[in-house]
């Protein structure tokens, strides 16, 4: 335990609570503390080595030197990073939580699936070459399969198990067709294996200015269901019993499932795994309750992301490797050394 | 249940047969000939359903006994192999695993082939039959770290499911890195094999699948009792006598090697494993795993998905698994349309 319990006599009264609630407070602030390092050390720290000094000029005294343009595109890249790896996790718990899966991340609901064919459509149908193309087609790909999901998963009466079949069987076929366009197509294929490894670099800061306004809005859209989701949690019976309105809790969380998702995916490609495994690492410590789980979801998210580009950037130099697979290698085995120590809490 | 018949022997043995399963079985093998007769005389030399039984048979012209014999029979022994692999492989990780989303694909297993192919393909651009002892090695590594990642007094079949989301992972990273390095010719092969694909398929692939698959299923259908037992949980099993570390040891091994061995033949296939035993078990409506319905589903559906790709797309232009991937999501999605009419989900 990081904090000790106070040794006041108020403790024999309600000793559990607010001792509780005084460690998660402190971890959430530790967590922030994390944060900041990460996108601090995102920013020092990449394929060309920069001194300190040059990463100070770049970022107060920007005269537009080799160094300052360095540290520029890296600057596009944290806030890209935070801003990505936020709206996973969100959204990853969000869709844990709304199909009371634990094995729910957005590829499931065939979010990443939606993007990857439109994305692939646009480049070999439409001709569109540059990332701020794919940016809309990405995410109109994305929101379309996501909507598509939930009207065929029932709509206001949909399930669970309804949703995450609906989702799969929507994946399937459309994989289906990605890989038959990547098997006829050797452009398509030339640009498709890049795209859908996921990656920080490739976006600019007008990418991200096109996707800002769907993750701050998913974001707040998010935070803002924990208390009703905390309800659907303890199943459709109890929930309703509790008052809770379950048909608008889900639309509403599925909305904020697929535009977080969708843009965040629309401007780095599909990065598979952090909306999986944060929100079940956070679990193992916050417990159920989703007011805790979705505020670390949000500030670990994207220090698991940024921390992955950084060690991307530094593996390969003076080339890179893609977040994406830096994000599985490490946390495919944290994953499964968390399901051994039998700490993946289920829901 | 009423469709059950009781047979005796005069010695005092009985058997009791389900009749509608052993018709199910039965449709399954005729379909599957017969959708095998079709595909042998389908391609850019067509060739009549009779004359292809006439050349089987050892009656047909020279040049048809070349087509059939030499082209298309090993292609299509591969394809009945690789499905009645993949069938009973996926019908043993969902009772092991007592979810019927256990698949090889959810697993990882296919990934795991594909890494080791990809291997081959990208970094020494070997040959067929490295590619597929890369693939063969790489799947049976994979399912190995699986099951020795979530031993841990025993295996836990929902431990064994997230370890294996999670192995998959790591490998699918590691695929999608060999993609981005490779160059676009080497890639192009890649994605062709990662698809599934049964083109080029000789008599090289179908001796060590056909020795595979006469000792593993004989073994696996003498347990199957045993993991019948094993769906109503382990304490119950054990009570009732049923050794279950051992049976279930030994049903995983069959069960990764069947899947390894088929994915290195003609590289993981999409959804015949997820969906041959649920189709099966909804032809049979029997409990159980249902493994030899399993087996022959999965057998008609590859050869069938062959088949529908020859047809519709010309001959060799698209290969199977991209066909297997569109028809499991239409299933699905039919499986999600009556289950909700019926009100089950």
């Amino acid at each position: 335990m990081l904090v000790d319990s106070p040794p006041e006599p108020r403790a024999e009264t309600a000793p559990a609570p607010p001792t509780r609630r005084a460690i998660r407070a402190f971890g959430l602030l530790v967590s922030v503390a994390v944060l900041v390092l990460v996108a601090l050390a995102s920013i020092a720290i990449g394929a060309k080595e920069l001194s300190l000094e040059q990463v100070w000029h770049g970022l107060f005294q920007d005269t537009g030197t080799y160094g300052d343009v360095v540290v520029d595109e890296r600057l596009s890249r944290t806030v890209l990073g935070l801003l990505a790896g936020a709206a996973l996790g969100l959204s990853g718990a969000v869709l844990q939580a709304l199909t009371r899966n634990p094995l729910a991340d957005p590829g499931l609901l065939g979010i990443n699936a939606g993007a990857s064919a439109a994305v692939v459509t646009a480049m070999t149908y439409f001709g569109v070459t540059s990332l701020d193309g794919y940016v809309w087609f990405a995410f109109f790909g994305a929101a379309a399969v996501g909507a598509l999901v939930w009207f065929l998963g029932g709509s206001r009466g949909a399930t669970p198990v309804r949703l995450a079949l609906a989702g799969t069987a929507i994946s399937a076929a459309l994989y289906g067709y990605l890989q038959a366009v990547m098997i006829t197509d050797d452009a398509a294929l030339n640009k498709m294996r890049f795209w859908t490894v996921g990656s920080l670099s490739s976006a600019t800061d007008s990418t991200i200015l096109q996707v800002l306004p769907f993750l701050a809005v998913g974001t707040v859209l998010a935070l803002g269901l924990a208390r009703p989701l905390n309800a659907v949690a303890m199943g459709d019976d109890t929930a309703k019993a509790l008052g809770a309105n379950l048909n608008r809790t889900r639309a509403l969380s599925m909305l904020a499932a697929v535009v977080l998702c969708g843009a965040a995916t629309a401007a780095c490609g599909p990065i598979a795994f952090v909306g999986l495994m944060v929100p079940h690492v956070v679990r193992s410590f916050t417990g159920p309750d989703l007011r805790w789980i979705l505020p670390y979801a949000t500030i670990l998210s994207p220090a698991l992301l940024l921390g992955a580009d950084v060690i991307g950037r530094v593996v390969a130099r003076p080339s890179e490797l893609q977040v994406g697979i830096i994000t599985a290698i490490i946390g495919g085995p944290v994953f499964i050394f968390l399901v051994r120590r039998g700490r993946t809490a289920q829901l | 249940m009423k469709s059950n018949r009781v047979m005796r022997t005069p010695g005092g043995l009985s058997v009791r047969l389900d009749v509608r399963a052993v018709t199910v079985v039965v449709l399954l093998l005729l379909a599957a000939l017969a959708a095998s007769v079709l595909l042998i005389g389908t391609g850019d030399f067509p060739i009549s359903a009779g004359d292809v039984l006439k050349t089987l048979a050892g009656n047909g012209n020279a040049g048809q006994e070349f087509i059939v014999n030499e082209l298309r029979l090993p292609r299509v022994l591969v394809g009945l192999l690789v499905g009645a692999s993949l069938g009973l492989g996926g019908a043993l990780f969902q009772a092991v695993t007592r979810n019927p989303l256990g698949s090889p694909d959810v697993l990882g297993l296919g990934q795991g082939a594909t890494a080791g192919a990809l291997v081959m393909i990208v970094l020494f651009s070997g040959s067929a039959a490295q590619v597929t002892m890369g693939a063969l090695v790489g799947g049976l590594a994979t399912g190995l770290a699986i099951y020795l990642l979530a031993w841990k007094r025993g295996v836990h079949g929902y431990r064994l499911v997230l370890v294996g989301i999670g192995v998959s992972a790591i490998v699918t990273a590691v695929n999608g890195y060999l993609l981005t390095v490779s160059d676009i010719v080497d890639a192009a092969r890649a994605v062709v094999w990662m698809t599934g694909s049964l083109s080029g398929r000789d008599w090289e692939q179908v001796w060590p699948l056909l020795g595979l698959c006469a000792v593993l299923v004989p073994l696996v259908l003498a347990n199957a009792r045993g993991l019948r037992m094993m769906e109503m949980g382990d304490d119950v099993s054990n009570a009732l006598g049923v050794r279950v570390e051992r049976v279930r040891a030994l049903l995983m091994v069959a069960a990764v090697l069947l899947t390894a061995t088929a994915t290195a033949a003609a590289g993981p296939v999409s959804f015949v494993a997820l969906t041959a035993p649920q189709l099966a078990r909804r032809l049979t409506r029997s409990p159980g795993p249902n493994l030899l319905s399993s087996l022959c589903m999965g057998a008609a559906l590859l050869v069938t998905a062959d088949w529908i790709s020859q047809r519709a797309f010309g001959a060799d232009q698209l290969p199977v698994g991209v066909v297997t991937g569109v028809l499991g999501g239409v299933y699905l999605l039919w499986l999600l349309v009556t289950e909700r009419r019926a009100g089950r989900i």
